[in-house]
């Protein structure tokens, strides 16, 4: 299995020199599937852009439309920036074989604990008369955060089972890496979804 | 199978790993025909699954569209098969012949199937990177064929609102009148492009992380490049379209207004999300067919593939240049004039690298010793063909023009002339070129040449006449051209009557293909492993190759996939990629 020859001796069916990969497989293939991620959310930002901006002067919010509590918002944005930098911390003690169970827990409790505050924003909007059929903006708002709150919920269920695994000390470093990655981009992309959408 | 973390691990690479695989037990060769066939993830399994739904798709758009030209030839007329043509019926099967004939045919076909089988043969590796992923694509796949075929079945029929989808006729049942029907297709579509997805991200990985040992970046095969940029245009234009399928099913089922303008919506913006997926899409199914073709003519010419590096980097330019171009279908929704100005100038340039390749190819064959198989033929009619779409397009990207082309049978004839050769001309030069590979038997000749010549000109004969029609103002949405005097004009009815007849030969010469495919496939000639004496590697395996692909061991790569008729090799006009080079020579 080690028998990898450096060079191949001429005219000898050795086996080249093997490559190894720049990016682990499972990186590489979460990756190209940021990249479909980022257009998915592009086409829902691009979209609300251009309904914001037919909008008739003066008309946004939408008349009978509560403002979005973007100072309460501020607070749940907080919460899913620190969770990630946390995770990223998390992988780098791992990395180095010095892993954290505390930290990745808490990068866990954190990243749960933004969808139930957003949840209870939910709650208060739908109390003041916005929903899904009110306006477009309640329309857009739904829409954008509900996806980008499901993706978070995905990476949750994969960061719990992440967290089993780490204390089977069966966790493999492609795994974190792939969820590190997916996490990554679900958090940086909430901080450009709050300034396009809540403002 | 190649287990990523498994073969990290041990620093060897994934080959390493394989290798061992490929000597060692197989272990899977006891599995029961269900295991085997629909539950495989063996990439070539999951090939003629991708393959054989695409066929079976291809006689669904092919009956939808003989029902709806016998309606326009003879209009009012019961068609066989099918009976009166209602204008619900008649809206149902254009929308599903365009839909089935790009997602459910040329997509699967092209990419899914070829990519599936080609790529991990020609890098010679053992399957996928992710051989379960590559399943569960498979299975959504069919899932969507499933939901397309039922919403024929519920009330109010099939999804009649033109592949297209444009709102405000697909977002409200008032209008379309397919309450369950418009929402089934909106979802089959979705379901499709999470199906493409996930192949997509298969087929990347796979060729960045499986090469076999001495394969540079420059020694993969032309098709396997195309398919690989393909895919990543699918995968970077789908999430808008995407977002505007979410959009519409909450328009058509919760009573949201994304696209109503009444409550604040906008009809354009579903047009500019669908563009920007569409129009790429046109280069995500055209790249894979002038990569067959990059093969074909190479491998039938004896002559190397001339400017590899400018094929390559003209791929990625249309790849980057088909972003920048989609508001060519719009010219008149109503966008501003000076952007439709900007789009006109970036479509004529889409077709500088476009014209470049089929250059390319022209400066292959010269010199070369063609020998005219049926692969061959195949080859040629595709790069004569497409270049009848090519030109005509170029009349239709300007603003000016297609303002009066827009929507008649000129715009219809222009990208079928495109697609045509897309989906079936490039897809018969594969099926036929690599046929002895696939199934270890070789496909009769005389049928194969009698099929392509008379497809294609039927083909012709189809579409010229429609070109004829459209140049003089027959518009392409009407279900029954009797009604409106300006188009029953002297001699526009016998067009199209022409073109329907034409269809009809078209449609029955395909049974000598399937006729002469499944013949072939149990008792055609037995091919050895490179009947057509090719280089690259999937014609180092054996004809079919079994499960692990390279039963002797992955190869190691010493060259480049097209050196044919080297001066250096003698008589030998072919130098297979994998060759060791000999005693002495320079490796």
């Amino acid at each position: 299995m080690e028998a990898v020859l450096p060079q191949p001796q001429r005219g000898s069916p050795q086996r080249l020199p093997q490559r190894r990969p720049v990016v682990p497989s499972a990186m590489l293939g979460m990756l190209v599937f940021i990249v479909t991620e980022i257009m998915f959310f592009a086409g829902f930002i691009s979209a609300f852009t251009i309904s914001k901006a037919n909008a008739v002067m003066g008309m946004w919010p939408p008349p009978g439309q509560p403002r979005l509590p973007a100072e309460a918002t501020l607070l749940n944005t907080a919460v899913l920036l620190v969770s990630g930098v946390l995770l990223f911390v998390a992988y780098r003690r791992f990395r180095v074989n010095a892993p954290s169970k505390s930290l990745y827990l808490v990068a866990f409790v954190l990243g749960a604990a933004f969808v139930g505050l957003q949840g209870r924003e939910w709650v208060m909007l739908l109390g003041a008369g916005m929903t899904m059929t009110s306006s477009t903006l309640g329309s857009f708002f739904y829409l954008i955060v509900g996806t980008h709150a499901l993706h978070v919920a995905v990476c949750i269920v994969a960061m719990g089972f992440g967290f089993v695994r780490l204390q089977k000390g069966t966790l493999s470093r492609e795994f974190f890496l792939a969820t590190l990655s997916f996490w990554v981009f679900v958090v940086g992309a909430w901080p450009i979804i709050y300034l396009r959408v809540y403002f | 199978m190649s287990s990523t973390a498994e073969a990290h691990g041990h620093g060897g690479g994934q080959h390493a790993h394989g290798h061992d695989h490929a000597q060692g037990d197989h272990g899977h060769h006891d599995q029961g025909w269900f295991m085997k066939y629909f539950w495989s993830t063996d990439h070539k399994i999951i090939c003629f699954q991708y393959l054989f739904t695409g066929m079976f798709m291809a006689v669904i758009g092919g009956f939808a569209v003989y029902v709806f030209r016998m309606q326009l030839a003879f209009p009012g007329m019961p068609v066989p098969g099918w009976g009166r043509v209602t204008a619900s019926d008649y809206n149902a099967l254009i929308t599903t012949h365009g839909s089935v004939m790009i997602f459910w045919v040329a997509m699967p076909v092209l990419i899914a199937a070829l990519g599936n089988y080609l790529i991990p043969l020609m890098i010679g590796c053992d399957d996928m990177v992710f051989p379960r992923l590559n399943r569960l694509s498979y299975q959504i796949f069919l899932v969507s064929v499933v939901i397309l075929i039922l919403s024929f079945l519920v009330q109010g029929g099939a999804f009649g609102g033109a592949w297209t989808a444009y709102p405000p006729l697909s977002a409200k049942s008032a209008f379309n009148l397919t309450p369950m029907g418009s929402t089934l297709w909106i979802t089959a579509v979705a379901l499709e492009f999470v199906a493409f997805l996930l192949g997509g991200i298969n087929f990347v990985t796979t060729l960045m992380n499986s090469r076999a040992p001495g394969m540079k970046m420059f020694d993969v095969p032309m098709v396997v490049w195309m398919i690989i940029i393909a895919s990543i245009l699918f995968m970077a234009s789908v999430g808008p379209l995407v977002a505007g399928a979410v959009m519409l099913i909450f328009d058509q089922q919760i009573g949201t207004a994304f696209f109503d303008p009444a409550k604040g919506g906008d009809p354009i913006l579903w047009q500019h999300l669908f563009w920007f997926f569409g129009h790429p899409e046109v280069y995500v199914v055209l790249l894979p067919a002038m990569g067959i073709t990059a093969e074909v003519i190479t491998v039938h010419g004896r002559k190397k593939l001339f400017a590899y590096r400018t094929v390559l980097y003209t791929a990625i330019a249309t790849g980057i240049i088909s972003f920048f171009v989609w508001a060519h279908h719009q010219f008149i929704a109503g966008i501003d004039p000076r952007m439709a100005n900007i789009f006109t100038v970036t479509t004529l340039i889409i077709s500088i690298p476009v014209a470049e390749m089929v250059f390319v190819y022209i400066a292959t064959l010269y010199g070369a010793s063609i020998r005219l198989t049926t692969p061959m033929l195949w080859a040629l009619g595709f790069i004569g063909e497409f270049l009848m779409g090519g030109v005509t397009g170029i009349f239709l990207g300007a603003s000016g023009a297609d303002i009066y082309f827009h929507d008649t049978y000129f715009v219809l004839a222009h990208f079928h002339y495109t697609f045509f050769p897309i989906a079936f001309i490039a897809t018969f030069a594969a099926i036929t070129h690599w046929f002895p590979k696939m199934f270890g038997r070789m496909m009769n000749e005389a049928w194969g040449k009698v099929h392509f010549w008379v497809t294609t000109i039927s083909f012709n004969m189809i579409f010229i006449p429609l070109f004829l029609l459209g140049a003089r103002g027959d518009h392409r949405r009407i279900y029954d051209p009797t009604h409106f005097p300006e188009l029953m004009r002297a001699g526009m009815q016998d067009l199209r009557v022409l073109a329907t007849v034409s269809l009809l030969i078209l449609i029955s010469v395909q049974v000598v293909f399937v006729a002469n495919f499944i013949y072939s496939i149990f008792w055609g000639p037995k091919a050895d492993k490179n009947p057509w004496r090719a280089n690259s590697l999937e014609w180092h395996a054996p004809s079919p190759p079994p499960h692990g692909n390279f039963p002797e061991g992955l190869p190691n790569v010493y060259r480049g996939p097209y050196e044919y008729a080297h001066p250096d090799r003698g008589e030998d006009d072919h130098w297979p990629q994998h060759e060791p080079p000999p005693e002495g020579a320079k490796a």
